[in-house]
């Protein structure tokens, strides 16, 4: 059975392009970068060039740049940072549909007194930047705004959010795992002050990631050891994976104008055919400036993991916000910060497309679907009835 | 990915008994949309009390429908009777097993078996028994009682798989602990009736020779008791266990956990050189 990714936001495929470039640092050349001779040495160089790219990719200086081991260990470490070498202060501004990395850190702080503000959405996801403006105090510490939503592809204005904090002297890190080669990015240019990268979500292997921290900006180290990365980060380099995600950030620019004309209209044509085709359908955050790959649709009267095991019958790959997808008994805190109710967040389905993704493969995803539906559908009590039972919004 | 049985996979993707049940004569409904699952049994019983049709509706997750359908396979057939002593664990059995966090499905098959059983006796649907104890999914604590009870359920986390209780804003998580901390204790007293001194030497002596040595013999050792002195136990070891460096700890573990479940929990091993 052939299979149709369109589970990009989970991970992408490593490019064939990527995947050469790295090879010959999982054999042949298996020095280590930071040793005196030539033969580690020149791994050594192949990092300095890979780091050269990702900063070129960003409009980074390449000093500017931190190789970690995942978007996560970036997240951690930015606000880890900000709090470590500031403090007197003790706030976080964040917003309530964060990826866990940040969510879940800032709950965690937050038992050991660390003041943490949570900025809703509206019923489109987008921020409520009046309520982001008030909550910006002396005492702020950082502000950390994912750029894209991985769930539902919503653009945070983070540019203008980024100057807010700088007039008032607040450090701004962004969350841009999902943002990094889908829409431009040009930190030269930029008032954000730090910004995290996962690399197996643009192409390149999983198991690396990119912190970029603005010249001048106050840094502490979260991996404390060797004299790696300038001391910013410890720990022997990934030298195969750096040098595969510097090569993804150099493709990364031929695939954005892709993933904005071609990705984009397979996006707008799969989102169309199926709320066409399948009656009581919506799309979350479609009212909202979005990445140009992700749909999220919602399906009512059906339930999210029942959808994904039937699509997977075809070797559909997506993934659902429902509650029973993620082994939670509440559906996705995104959708809930949204206040989709309860019977449309349970039977949601992201798709989330790239580059590899073809027309004939949506052609088969949109044929799929409204059977899957269906055939749900007819097992479902709520079908005849079409009461909306107890659609409690958070 | 859930790791679900063959089963479960077969009994989702191609569901037995599913549908409306036009002569059905005893419904059941319980669960909500806002809950994520909720479930539609439909009952034919004939004058003599025998279920001769069941069909379902299901709205949830692969293994919600999984138990319905497999429920409707269980009580087909079956009297009024006999479909009442049919449990959540019958259910999960039939399917060769649900992932644990998955078992809340098979207990609302239960519950809407119960909801439909009601409904032929001419009970009413009554309003649900009990306090509320978990506000985001409704479970009183009543159900979280027999849950505990009947499933032998320790943690808070084991309640929330098997009845979504404290799943969410986890405020009730509290009230949850002690709700098993009393329904365990009411098991440890009848249990665990005070124990004379000689019935507790001739319980550790089974014991040992029903739990321990087998365990210890497969690896060429054994174990004597010696004596016990008040709730110290003291035994000697014999063969590889006597040689092993590791001896201390293979009783410590094994021989005291034991005697702490099968016995009494106050016991302490120690070991004597002979």
């Amino acid at each position: 059975m052939k299979t149709i990714y369109m589970d990009n936001n989970a991970t992408t495929r490593v490019a064939p392009e990527v995947l050469e470039a790295m090879m010959p640092y999982f054999g042949e050349f298996y020095g280590n970068p930071s040793s005196a001779h030539t033969f580690g040495g020149q791994v050594g160089h192949k990092i300095r060039e890979a780091r050269e790219k990702v900063a070129a990719f960003l409009g980074a200086h390449p000093d500017e740049i931190i190789f970690t081991s995942c978007g996560s260990e970036s997240d951690n470490t930015a606000i880890l940072s900000a709090l470590q070498t500031q403090e007197g202060k003790r706030h976080i501004v964040t917003s309530r549909v964060e990826h866990p990395a940040i969510k879940v850190l800032c709950s965690h702080l937050a038992k050991r007194g660390v003041r943490v503000t949570e900025i809703p959405v509206d019923r489109e996801g987008r921020l409520d930047m009046e309520r982001y403006e008030e909550s910006l105090t002396e005492d702020t510490a950082i502000v950390s705004l994912m750029w894209a939503n991985n769930e539902t592809g919503v653009l945070f204005p983070v540019e203008e959010a980024a100057r807010m904090a700088k007039e008032r002297g607040i450090l701004f890190h962004t969350d841009a795992v999902q943002a990094a080669g889908k829409i431009p990015i040009d930190l030269d240019r930029s008032a954000i002050d730090m910004l995290s990268i996962s690399g197996h979500k643009l192409h390149a292997p999983k198991g690396v990631g990119i912190l970029y921290v603005r010249k001048g900006t106050p840094y502490a180290p979260f991996l404390i050891g060797g004299h790696q990365e300038h001391g910013r980060r410890g720990g022997t380099e990934n030298t195969a994976s750096i040098i595969g995600l510097g090569r993804a950030c150099e493709l990364a620019k031929d695939h954005m104008a892709k993933e904005n004309t071609r990705v984009r209209a397979l996006r707008d044509r799969l989102e169309q055919e199926i709320l066409t085709r399948v009656p009581r359908t919506r799309v979350n955050g479609a009212g909202a400036e979005r990445l140009p790959n992700t749909s999220n649709i919602s399906f009512e009267f059906v339930e999210g993991e029942a959808i994904l095991l039937l699509m997977d019958e075809f070797g559909i790959c997506a993934s659902s916000g429902s509650a029973c997808t993620s082994g939670s008994l509440q559906p996705s805190h995104v959708l809930r910060a949204m206040g989709v109710p309860f019977t449309m967040a349970h039977g949601s389905i992201r798709f989330s497309l790239s580059i590899y993704n073809t027309e004939d493969e949506v052609n088969f995803v949109v044929e799929k679907v409204p059977a899957i539906i269906e055939k749900l559908r007819s097992l479902s009590p709520f079908r005849k009835t079409e009461e909306v039972a107890c659609a409690r919004e958070v | 990915m859930w790791d679900y049985t063959d089963k479960v996979k077969e009994y989702f993707l191609n569901p037995r008994n599913a549908g409306e049940l036009k002569e059905a004569n005893a419904v059941g409904e319980v669960g909500s949309m806002a809950c994520g699952d909720a479930m539609k049994l439909m009952l034919k019983v004939n004058d003599e009390g025998v279920i001769e049709d069941a069909r379902f509706l299901t709205f949830g997750c692969a293994s919600a429908i999984a138990s319905a359908s497999a429920l409707t396979e269980l009580i087909k057939g079956k009297t009024v009777e006999e479909a009442e002593k049919i449990t959540n664990q019958d259910i999960a059995k039939y399917l060769g097993g649900l992932p644990k966090e998955k078992m809340h499905c098979s207990v609302l098959g239960r519950q809407a078996m119960e909801a439909a059983l009601a409904d032929y006796k001419g009970e009413k649907v009554q309003e649900k028994e009990g306090t509320i104890v978990c506000e985001c999914f409704g479970v009183t604590d009543l159900e979280i009682e027999r849950a505990v009870r009947e499933n032998n359920l320790k943690t808070v986390e084991e309640v929330t798989d098997y009845t979504k209780a404290g799943g969410g804003c986890e405020s009730c998580h509290e009230t949850i602990r002690e709700i098993i901390a009393r329904v365990q204790g009411e098991g440890a007293v009848t249990q665990r009736p005070k124990l004379s001194n000689i019935k507790k030497i001739k319980l550790i002596e089974e014991t040992i020779e029903r739990e321990i040595r087998p365990s210890l013999q497969q690896d060429g050792g054994d174990v004597d008791l010696v004596d016990v002195i008040g709730n110290r136990v003291l035994v000697a070891t014999r063969g590889a266990c006597a040689l092993c460096h590791a001896s201390e700890i293979t009783l410590k573990s094994l021989v005291e956990a034991k005697l702490h479940e099968f016995v009494s929990p106050d016991l302490v091993v120690e070991e004597v050189k002979e």
